[in-house]
């Protein structure tokens, strides 16, 4: 009587925690798991459009890392990435600390600008990608137009249409996306930190540079962690921005072609180019899927043990 | 979007069944497209086919076109898809033909294919086993396309030769008037480039040594030819290297430049967007006067059956029906767009032009024959051609490079 009591209010319990836990389990299964896995075995056969073929082995990985089509253009594209990572983690990461270090000092109109600052994060990918291919056009395009009004006619450009700028523009605009996000971590940081710790650094006679260096900069590790990781993440699976502003095929001539771009020309095919290789392309990914999450892993790991508690 | 109508079709599919006898008297076929903006006119020759064969009612579909080979694919490798399908040619035609998706079409099924010239044909040909697909739908040329009034204006007439065309470039910029709108920001807008301005030059020879292998990409009339272009980029958009294609059109739609070298399917978006336009197209320029005029067609695509489709006898009546005269004049005159079929009446004075044009063309060289295997003849094309008008390699280099990349796969090179 006592047991047969107790029991229905367990199943009730296992039933109702079963209810809120199975749906997404299914749903990451089958449209996160499903997907990465089903990937990965497609990378192993031949393909003709998107009818499987026969088994190949690591033919599809070889050509993609080795082969004399595939590899130079993944490589090109690898490059592409890394210059992207860096140059993100210096301008957006640490354009977005700086920023946060402004507001955090709460100058006049910040709450304004802490808004402010984030919107471009909030707008759709696609639009910015586009205002700032009209603003980089370079014959209407504002830059041009200001540099000309400025007398700077030597420095107007065809900005996305020269190799030597076109990946730093393209750069410069996820910048100008994505700060509002850095800095709104950094700045949630920078409030984590006892005031009292500030003050005293203040009172023992710091300039800005060190305080910023020795006091605040160590005291956000945890914001730098996640920032970092998730930078990282993002410059390897750039796509969007470079999609919207050159097109699928890294214009001009390969100078700012990533593996995003590269992977949807080879799994899906370029209309007005190339043909698809659904294996190629799925070996691509999983590369880069697992170069991502083995770098990403490292990362975190490394960047966590320079957190201090407090 | 695609679940819920697969749902909804599911729903129909079984009231069909339920409702039994009513629904077998009428069969409906799905017909799918890319399309969109097509869409008044398809459903008009649907009208039109089903007075002819009120048994049959065809739904017609359209897809986002960068997506429409995904969403085509994906749903013929399920075993479904729609039971007409309008399809693409030449390398992407394989991509789904090869597989088996398609029923191979002759004269016996679609006695109408008599109705269309040979490279029509082979354009919606697999290589493998030499059957024929789908039914053609569209010629496409690389031409140059002119505003005749900033010729007229300005006392000139078309040119014929190389020499012709520079000069009127130069006495347009001497006026401060754009001579050309195109840019080359924009990819694939060099193998156009080279298409409507090159073709001449390069000739029917030329194509004709390329295939049999006896001349390749480093041959000198090719290499000449991208030295001219080199050269006669100095007369197209400022910053062209920087001017997208939707900035290339606007600015030759806005009437701010005399010429635009590309296809002749412009002309009808040209025209949408300012008609006020009175627009003439030219073939490319010759390099001497006397040789032949040429211009560079390729064609579109297709109108295949399902392989798998239950309705086999009512999707080939449609298809049938697409491949007639009547279908093809329609075509021409409702979207501006030639169509291949013999015997069709042009209304449309540019489009008589393009067809009369037509006449003498060769291919369009990398999509009619090496965009089957990367890397592709027009990936090389478009990557070096932009590179050399950058400034950044030499013609020789261009052409080696190219050469070099094709070469990779096609055997008649590599001898």
């Amino acid at each position: 009587m006592h047991v047969s009591r107790q029991q229905p209010r367990t199943l009730k319990h296992r039933l109702w925690v079963a209810f809120l836990v199975v749906p997404p389990i299914v749903f990451m299964s089958l449209f996160v798991v499903y997907p990465i896995l089903s990937a990965f075995a497609y990378a192993f056969y031949e393909w003709q459009g998107l009818a499987r073929g026969e088994f190949v082995g690591l033919k599809n990985f070889r050509e993609v890392l080795f082969g004399a089509t595939m590899a130079p253009v993944v490589w090109n594209a690898f490059l592409h990435n890394v210059y992207a990572l860096v140059a993100l983690m210096i301008i957006q990461n640490g354009g977005g600390f700086l920023l946060a270090w402004l507001l955090y000092k709460e100058p006049f109109g910040f709450r304004f600008h802490r808004i402010a600052i984030f919107v471009p994060v909030v707008l759709s990918t696609i639009i910015v990608g586009f205002l700032w291919k009209l603003f980089l056009n370079p014959n209407f395009g504002i830059i041009n137009q200001a540099l000309y009004s400025l007398g700077l006619d030597a420095w107007a450009k065809p900005w996305l249409g020269d190799s030597s700028t076109a990946l730093g523009a393209l750069i410069l605009a996820n910048a100008w996306h994505f700060v509002g996000f850095p800095a709104l971590v950094y700045l949630a940081g920078m409030q984590r930190i006892p005031p009292e710790v500030i003050e005293a650094a203040r009172l023992d006679g710091t300039n800005e540079w060190q305080l910023l260096k020795t006091i605040v900069w160590p005291l956000v590790a945890p914001s730098t962690t996640i920032l970092f990781t998730l930078l990282f993440i993002g410059a390897f699976n750039w796509f969007e921005i470079p999609y919207v502003m050159v097109g699928l095929d890294g214009s001009p001539f390969g100078s700012t072609d990533v593996l995003g771009l590269v992977f949807y020309r080879t799994a899906f095919g370029n209309q007005s180019a190339s043909i698809q290789n659904f294996g190629m392309g799925s070996a691509l990914a999983t590369l880069l899927f697992l170069f991502i999450v083995v770098f990403a892993s490292m990362l975190t790991l490394w960047l966590r043990r320079r957190e201090i508690q407090f | 979007m695609t679940l819920t109508r697969r749902i909804l079709m599911a729903a129909a599919a079984g009231s069909m069944l339920l409702s039994g006898t009513a629904a077998m008297a009428q069969t409906e076929l799905t017909f799918w497209s890319w399309r969109q903006e097509d869409k008044a006119f398809y459903q008009d020759i649907i009208k039109k086919f089903q007075a002819k064969e009120p048994g049959i009612t065809v739904r017609f579909e359209t897809y986002a076109p960068e997506n429409y080979q995904t969403i085509l694919s994906t749903a013929l490798a399920a075993g479904r898809g729609p039971d007409v399908i309008q399809v693409r040619a030449y390398g992407n035609l394989e991509t789904i033909a090869t597989p088996g998706y398609l029923l191979a079409l002759d004269q016996q099924n679609v006695p109408e294919l008599a109705n269309f010239p040979e490279p029509a044909l082979a354009a919606e040909t697999l290589r493998s086993d030499g059957k024929v697909y789908a039914v053609p739908f569209a010629m496409q040329a690389q031409l140059v396309v002119y505003n005749k009034k900033i010729l007229k204006d300005n006392g000139l007439n078309p040119p014929k030769t190389w020499d012709e065309m520079m000069a009127l470039a130069q006495a347009l910029k001497a006026k401060n008037i754009n001579p050309f709108s195109n840019g080359t920001a924009t990819a694939w807008q060099n193998e156009t480039i080279v298409g409507g301005l090159l073709s001449s030059m390069l000739g029917k020879e030329f194509e004709a040594d390329i295939v049999s292998g006896k001349a390749n990409f480093t041959d000198p009339r090719f290499v000449n030819a991208l030295a001219k272009l080199k050269d006669v980029s100095q007369y197209f958009a400022p910053n062209f290297t920087g001017v997208d294609y939707p900035s290339s059109q606007q600015l030759f739609v806005a009437g701010r430049a005399a010429m635009f070298a590309g296809g002749s399917y412009e002309v009808a978006n040209f025209k949408n967007q300012n008609p006020t336009l009175d627009l003439g197209v030219f073939p490319a320029p010759v390099l001497k006067a006397g040789d032949q005029a040429l211009i560079a067609t390729y064609y579109d695509g297709g109108y295949a059956v399902n392989a798998k489709t239950e309705k086999k006898d009512a999707a080939l009546k449609f298809v049938r029906f697409l491949a007639t005269p009547e279908y093809g004049t329609a075509f021409t005159n409702t979207l501006k767009n030639l169509s291949p079929i013999k015997g069709i009446k042009i209304e449309d004075p540019i489009t008589q032009e393009v067809a009369k044009l037509a006449e003498n063309s060769m291919s369009y060289l990398m999509l009619v024959r090496f965009r089957y295997q990367e890397p592709s003849g027009s990936v090389l094309l478009q990557s070096n051609v932009q590179k050399m008008l950058a400034g950044q390699q030499s013609p020789e280099q261009a052409a080696a490079e190219i050469n070099k990349g094709i070469a990779t796969y096609y055997k008649p090179f590599q001898k």
